[in-house]
């Protein structure tokens, strides 16, 4: 404190570090008044530096700077207009006399003189600052919806045709209409999506001839795009309609095997064909097909339809010149051109198309399986596959417990378990994604003397686990008596490569076949009656 | 039964590009085959929020509904054809007072409203002290009501009282009306009510309304949205930069105002103070707003917010498909920069029916337009880029009218989607002046404020309630 307590400093001239241009004063602020808002004694600097302009904001930024300067009560600087100079009277500044709109007006008030330096020195290094040379970044922010995202690419060069969603269950439903209203077709892979949205969604594609594939879609091929988990298939004739993933992978992959190739597989959800969807998606999916030049024959592969959906299925079939079969897993009773399993479907196809039925491939197992009494246990990651298995199984078998729908769970005796079932994962990828839950349910099983044979699928593709054979093999290489029979859905151009998987498994000692029905009735062998 | 058209957008015959929204699984399986993708960032809603979402999408007459509510509030060309008394024009009568957002009852409303009220009643000789003033409002002799239920806007408090001038927009048939604005410093706006401010008011009833009635008379309807279109072109984003709009609009008027027929001091005066002060055209911007939202209400189904507006206690909005009903939420304090050593605890939570800038497709909105502004909260030009585009997710239309040059002349966000709002989290960025908490203190900054959550989300449920199931 340099100056006594009650005695007003007056405006001085301040030479020297600033030079002559700038007045400058130094108050000891003592009124009565201040002293009773303040509480205590402080320095105060006010400074008029003329001519000097800098922006209204650029001047909020600075009194903000110096107002959180430690030490310092109030901070301002502004040009000095009579509406400043008010606020600079109001804060209990007094007003330098003369300065104009033209003027920068600075003032501090600090608890002492060395928080009113250093507040000097920060405002000197404030008003000196230019602003960073950000520079315009042209970076946009990726798109928050799906109809801002179509918006952005549609006037692009290659606009968006499809949408493929895959929120959680409870939030498909807002993706997929915003899809629809850009103009987009729409696979859903979310599954929990209430059947009343998933026919809302259908009737408004229909009205707009898009067509929604799913909810629950796993597999689609447009184009030659995989779609969700896709095998990697040779172009050609046949177009699949598909209400399952990996039934439609099957029919591909066997296909692919016999040298023939697909134009587009669409999905349509597990449940287009029942009462409640009637097909809406099935028949948009015939539909384009049928009017598909790349197409020259088309397969459904399904459960069997609701009775009323499977006679506007073979309406819409008939309507069409494309010829078309069903490739539908148990006993329809209705629909035309029954096949029983998917392996013999294709053969179907194949006869169809005048292509010979090659032997599917198959790679023995290294030591010779042979029968012995006990139960079977297949473990599967794709509902499809796991449902054949399971008829083929019940039939020569007799009893067989199963988790799938229509079916009696049970824990003894042959049993068939669909490890993508929603109940097993919950809270978890689908197991062909993340394998661990079924490998935990391998080990045990091999461990259990009650079973005879393991039954597994391995499904290959875009999006399936990157190597599925380099857990699985060590497994089965200490199986012990336990016959390990191994379904292989996938082709020699998969990203895991379908041949070198099953050499894996079948140097562990499994029996590896291409046919899951063949898997299947292989392993049922295997059972001593 | 008849097949559905084949076709489905040329999916099976032209190149595909796939938009992904959900697992960045299946985006890499894409990637891996080399097929055009656009990854789409999304995020969860919020809890709660699936149900009314999905039945408010689900609505069959939704898509067509927004676009006809954002199609006339597109279609709307503010002019500014009158400037007349508010009692003449609104019919107010002595002892109504309008005000900003939401209805609110004195015992509510915040220092700066009751601060404009106090005014208000001064100016209208209702009361000979400001005692005398907050005693009879307190006792509910007066009438209070919003803004927005008589075609009107108001900035910040957004008082109205009989004697007030309004400029009156016209689009076609319809109105929309705004008081003149009184510059800054200590204005009725801000909550002052000190002697200074009821004398701009009456010379502002005396001699500014009369002079503009006449020079708008004279001059003819001016093209609003033209002066806009100009404006957001020279750094304007018309919420917080009237700058270049205040000039365009003295330069549309001087010889009209010269011809007005009044004493050259009057003329003077007017001139001057039009000139000096840079906010003069917010409030024509915001009867410019007012009109074209209205231009979009009452449209069954539509999710379009037609009016976001705040008192000073409550920001409420109100959406195209649920009719005057209000939803409201604790407004919140904006972010900003100070005036002096004011700081937060100053501030009074946000204020004013500017936010029909807004809702209409400038202020905040624009921001990439008036990169200056961005420099309130802090930020730097990017940001008022990243701003502007950010409101594309949330908005239904690009202002074929309103457009930002740095953009690519792209037309400004326009009408703000509640379910594109609740579906991404993303709020709109409000730019606005800062009041003090305190009645009669004024102005003590500027920033950026967002709406609460909540309203949308509640305006989302009432839409639920009223959705046609198909």
């Amino acid at each position: 404190m340099s100056e006594p307590k009650g005695r007003r400093v007056g405006w001085t001239e301040e030479s020297g570090e600033r030079g002559t241009s700038e007045r400058a004063t130094r108050q000891a602020d003592v009124s009565d008044r201040h002293e009773a808002e303040r509480g205590a004694l402080s320095e105060t600097f006010v400074e008029v530096r003329p001519g000097l302009y800098r922006d209204s904001i650029t001047l909020m930024r600075i009194s903000r700077g110096l107002s959180e300067h430690d030490g310092v009560q109030d901070a301002l600087t502004a040009m000095a207009t009579g509406l400043n100079l008010d606020l600079l009277g109001q804060l209990g500044f007094t007003a330098p006399p003369d300065a104009g709109p033209n003027d920068l007006v600075v003032a501090i008030r600090a608890a002492d003189e060395m928080a009113l330096g250093t507040a000097r020195d920060l405002l000197d290094s404030l008003l000196a600052e230019t602003p960073a040379a950000a520079g315009l970044q042209d970076a946009e922010a990726p798109a928050r919806t799906i109809g801002a995202a179509a918006a952005r690419a549609a006037g692009g060069p290659a606009p968006p045709r499809l949408a493929l969603v895959s929120v959680p269950g409870p939030h498909a439903f807002a993706e997929a209409m915003d899809a629809l209203e850009s103009g987009l077709n729409v696979m859903i892979f979310s599954d929990n999506v209430p059947v009343e949205q998933e026919i809302a969604l259908k009737d408004a594609a229909a009205g707009r001839g898009l067509i929604v594939m799913g909810p629950d879609c796993g597999t689609a091929v447009v184009g030659g795009a995989g779609l969700g988990f896709a095998n990697a298939v040779r172009p050609g004739p046949v177009g699949i309609v598909a209400a399952s993933g990996t039934g439609a992978q099957q029919v591909m992959c066997l296909l692919d095997a016999a040298g023939v190739g697909v134009s587009h597989t669409l999905g349509v959800g597990g449940r287009d064909l029942s009462a409640e969807v009637s097909g809406r998606s099935t028949l948009q999916a015939l539909a384009a097909l049928g009017a598909d030049p790349a197409t020259e024959l088309i397969v459904v592969v399904s459960k069997p339809p609701a009775p009323r959906v499977a006679g506007l299925i073979r309406e819409a079939a008939r309507r069409l010149t494309t010829p078309i079969v069903f490739a539908v897993l148990g006993d329809d009773g209705d629909v035309p051109g029954r096949a029983g399993d998917l392996t013999a479907a294709v053969a179907e196809v194949l006869s169809e198309l005048g292509v010979p039925v090659p032997d599917w491939p198959c790679w023995p197992a290294p030591r010779p399986q042979r029968p012995r009494a006990g139960a079977l246990r297949g473990l599967f990651a794709g509902g499809t596959l796991c449902a054949e298995a399971l008829l083929i199984a019940a039939d020569a078998l007799g009893t067989v417990h199963s988790n799938l729908p229509g079916w009696t769970p049970g824990t003894t005796g042959h049993l068939m378990i669909d490890f993508g079932d929603d109940r097993l994962t919950q809270g978890r990828a689908h197991p062909m994604i993340d394998p661990s839950l079924r490998l935990d349910r391998l080990a045990d099983e091999l461990a259990d003397p009650e079973c005879a044979v393991v039954l597994l699928d391995v499904v290959l593709g875009h999006g399936a686990e990157p190597d599925p054979a380099a857990r699985m093999a060590p497994l089965i290489g200490a199986a012990g008596d336990t016959a390990v029979v191994v379904s292989l859905c996938g082709t020699p151009h998969d990203p895991q490569g379908r041949d070198r998987q099953a050499e894996a498994l079948r140097d562990a000692g499994a029996a590896v076949f291409a046919s899951n029905a063949a898997a299947a009735r292989h392993a049922v062998s295997l059972v001593e009656a | 039964m008849t097949l559905p058209e084949p076709g489905l957008g040329g999916l099976l015959t032209k190149d595909l590009t796939v938009v992904t929204a959900g697992t960045p699984l299946l985006a890499e399986a894409l990637a891996e085959q080399a097929v055009p993708m656009v990854p789409v960032d999304w995020r969860p809603p919020a809890p709660g929020t699936e149900d009314a979402l999905a039945a408010v999408m689900g609505d069959p007459r939704r898509a067509a509904a927004n676009a006809k509510a954002v199609g006339r509030l597109l279609a709307a060309r503010p002019r500014l054809v009158d400037v007349r008394p508010a009692g003449e024009v609104l019919g107010l009568e002595s002892g109504t007072f309008l005000h900003a957002g939401p209805p609110i009852t004195w015992d509510r409303a915040s220092g700066p409203m009751r601060g404009a009220l106090i005014g208000a009643m001064l100016l209208e000789e209702l009361a000979r002290t400001p005692e005398e003033a907050e005693k009879k409002l307190a006792a509910g002799h007066m009438v209070l009501d919003s803004c927005h239920h008589r075609r009107t806007v108001g900035p910040m408090a957004g008082v109205v009282s009989p004697s007030m001038w309004m400029f009156e927009v016209a689009d076609g048939d319809r109105r929309a009306y705004c008081s003149l604005n009184e510059g800054l410093g200590k204005v009725l706006r801000y909550g002052a009510y000190g002697p200074d401010v009821i004398k701009r008011l009456r010379w502002m009833s005396e001699i500014l309304g009369p002079v503009l009635r006449a020079a708008v008379r004279e001059h003819g309807p001016v093209d609003l949205a033209a002066i806009m279109a100009n404006a957001l072109q020279m750094g304007d984003e018309l919420h917080n930069r009237n700058r270049a709009a205040t000039t365009l609009l003295c330069r549309e008027l001087a010889a009209d105002v010269a011809e007005a027929g009044f004493p050259q001091a009057d003329l003077a005066d007017v001139l001057r103070f039009i000139g000096g002060n840079d906010h003069f055209f917010l409030n024509l911007a915001m009867a410019a707003g007012k009109v074209s939202a209205d231009a979009a209400r009452n449209v069954p189904g539509s999710s379009l917010v037609v009016a976001m507006a705040r008192n000073g206690t409550d920001f409420g909005i109100q959406v195209s498909g649920t009719g005057d009903r209000w939803f409201t939420a604790p407004a919140a304090v904006p972010d900003g920069l100070y005036l002096g050593s004011y700081g937060p605890r100053d501030a009074n939570p946000d204020i004013g029916d500017s936010t029909i800038t807004e809702t209409t497709g400038t202020g905040g909105f624009a921001m990439a337009a008036a990169p200056a502004i961005v420099r309130f909260i802090g930020g730097e030009v990017p940001d008022a880029l990243a701003a502007t585009r950010r409101m594309y997710e949330i908005t239904l239309a690009e202002h074929p009218v309103l457009q930002v040059p740095i953009l690519s002349f792209r037309g400004t966000p326009t009408g703000i989607d509640i379910t594109r709002v609740v579906r991404t989290g993303i709020l709109p960025v409000v730019n606005t002046g800062i009041a003090g908490r305190v009645a009669g203190v004024g102005q003590v900054g500027a920033g950026l404020v967002s709406p609460p959550a909540e309203v949308f989300a509640a305006a989302l449920d009432a839409l639920a309630e009223r959705v046609l199931r198909p």
